[in-house]
């Protein structure tokens, strides 16, 4: 595993570099291999959700079951194009189109009610009953200029996180 | 031992480092960034229902790197041989390593085993009369097992501080890197242990190892066990004949640069805690023993080919229970001390999630500070 960074050549690294739209930097991408790695410890290729949840901070995470949906499976150009929307380069736009894929499970380009319902239960757990999100929903959605019928698109995503800043941002580790 | 104390794991500790500090402090809920009162766009609210960027966040950035790995990752030397005037050295190192020292080192073991045996055996069946005299010889032929163990890897150990007294109510609490652990201070004091139950030949070691200087076994992932072992425990503290007790609260090998939360079960019994610091010197091998990585075994050669292991033991000045402490602030307390001497960095974690997943109380406390945000904006 030590000699992982010496497996990546430099062509390899460009063109992971490539597929993330340059969002890393080459060391960047060679310690995120050497990670990759790490996490699949059966080097079969790609991470299995059994492996990422062997990581407490991630298993922990209110969201881990739906990320782990769009994480699962994913071979090493994916799991840096995934993380690039973490970098510090990486647009709004394309930090606000990951959130939208997290409320978007179905992946028909929109968010209904109760997409938005379902990740509130996950983020709030038995903190509060069903009752008490939809009416938040509900109330929040109206004082927005939305019903509860109406679907939320990518659009309305970038309005609604228009003007406010997304704090986004993980810093790869270099040794 | 204890169960997982959840009500621990959370708490910030200000003298880390940032970067080693896990992100288990309560992530910002969403209503807190924006003070959503005085805001004039009413989107605002739904914006802040929307954001899940700090959940996003931590999760991606425990996907990138995370403290918790960090405690078992082995650390793999640093080449230095790539070089014309080297190489040659270390060919010529690597020929008497394992030419040389490897099999003077085997001839030794199993001297040390054949004597063991042969002795332990001998005494078991001629002196079964003489209950007391045959358990001195038989810890007297545990120590110098032992001895024979560090010797096969030319352990170059330096004791610091008082050796410990034989004596009841106190229990010897040390921080753990591998089984050698055991070995290394056993070879000095006939601590009885605690200890992991292991299958093959070191368990069957164990039994014998057990046999004479006195201990417990269990197994890690049955909770009946950790029952009784407290019982054990307590019992064997209070007896005046036992061998003083040698516990390794975290539970499991960390890679002696980080430790994992200290296991209240020591901490309950009522008597001194005698902690002990163990840190090993990397420079010839790495003592970590990963054990999902390797056999017992492989570890042991892994040892026995490389020049020495050389390591640090310090005897730290015992700590008793303050009449206003909790056992788990006594065991973070005694943990203070033995990574302040053996420079460890602390992390939260539960050295068994290595076994298991985390249960649902830390997700809880997230989900909890989530939904009170959320029922903020409900109230408006």
């Amino acid at each position: 595993m030590g000699n992982a960074s010496s497996m990546l050549t430099q062509y390899d690294i460009e063109e992971v570099q490539d597929h993330c739209n340059n969002l890393f930097s080459q060391q960047e991408i060679v310690s995120l291999y050497e990670r990759f790695c790490q996490l699949d410890r059966n080097a079969k290729g790609f991470i299995s959700a059994d492996e990422f949840l062997s990581v407490p901070e991630f298993a922990m995470n209110p969201l881990s079951q739906r990320l782990l949906k769009m994480v699962d499976g994913l071979n090493f150009k994916d799991f840096v194009a995934f993380l690039s929307a973490f970098s510090a380069k990486a647009s709004k736009r394309q930090k606000i189109e990951l959130i939208f894929k997290v409320y978007d499970t179905d992946c028909n380009g929109k968010v209904s009610f109760n997409d938005i319902l379902e990740v509130l239960r996950d983020l709030s757990g038995p903190f509060m009953s069903d009752e008490q999100r939809e009416q938040v929903l509900v109330q929040v959605l109206k004082e927005a200029g939305y019903t509860k019928e109406s679907y939320l698109l990518l659009d309305d995503f970038i309005k609604v996180f228009g003007n406010s800043d997304l704090k986004m941002e993980v810093e790869v580790p270099i040794d | 031992m204890g169960s997982c104390g959840g009500e621990q794991e959370m708490k910030p500790d200000s003298s880390e480092p940032e970067a080693d500090r896990p992100d288990v402090r309560d992530c910002p809920p969403p209503g807190s960034s924006a003070g959503a009162g005085d805001h004039p766009t009413p989107k605002l609210l739904l914006h802040d229902l929307l954001d899940v960027s700090s959940a996003l966040n931590e999760a991606a950035g425990a996907i990138v790197d995370d403290s918790f790995t960090r405690c078992f990752k082995s650390n793999t030397p640093e080449p230095w041989n790539w070089n014309i005037y080297l190489f040659p050295l270390w060919c010529f190192g690597v020929l008497v390593r394992y030419l040389i020292l490897f099999p003077a080192r085997v001839i030794i073991l199993a001297m040390g085993h054949i004597i063991f045996f042969s002795s332990f055996f001998s005494v078991h069946f001629l002196l079964q009369r003489q209950r007391v005299l045959r358990g001195k010889i038989q810890r007297f032929l545990a120590e110098l097992l032992c001895c024979f163990y560090v010797a096969s890897w030319t352990g170059v150990i330096k004791y610091h501080g008082p050796l410990p007294s034989l004596r009841p109510n106190q229990v010897f609490v040390a921080n753990h890197t591998s089984m050698i652990d055991f070995i290394i201070l056993e070879q000095v004091t006939p601590f009885a242990i605690i200890m992991q139950k292991h299958p093959g030949w070191v368990g069957v070691l164990q039994n014998f190892i057990m046999e004479t200087v006195g201990g417990i076994c269990f197994n890690r992932g049955e909770a009946k066990d950790r029952e009784v072992v407290g019982e054990k425990l307590k019992n064997h503290v209070q007896g005046s004949d036992n061998n003083p007790l040698l516990i390794f609260p975290e539970g499991t090998c960390v890679n002696n640069q980080y430790s994992v939360m200290f296991k209240k079960g020591a901490f309950e019994l009522d008597c001194a805690v005698c902690p002990v610091a163990i840190k090993y010197n990397k420079i010839f091998v790495d003592a970590f023993w990963n054990s999902k990585k390797q056999s017992f075994t492989k570890h042991l050669v892994r040892l026995m080919t490389s020049w020495a292991v050389v390591c640090d033991v310090w005897y730290l000045e015992p700590q008793t229970r303050r009449p206003d402490e909790t056992a788990i602030e006594f065991s973070e307390r005694v943990r203070d001390i033995i990574c302040a001497r053996a420079g460890l960095k602390k992390v939260p974690w539960d050295g068994y999630l290595k076994h298991s997943r985390p249960g649902p109380k830390l997700r809880e406390r997230k989900q909890q500070s989530y939904a009170e945000s959320f029922l903020q904006l409900l109230e408006k």
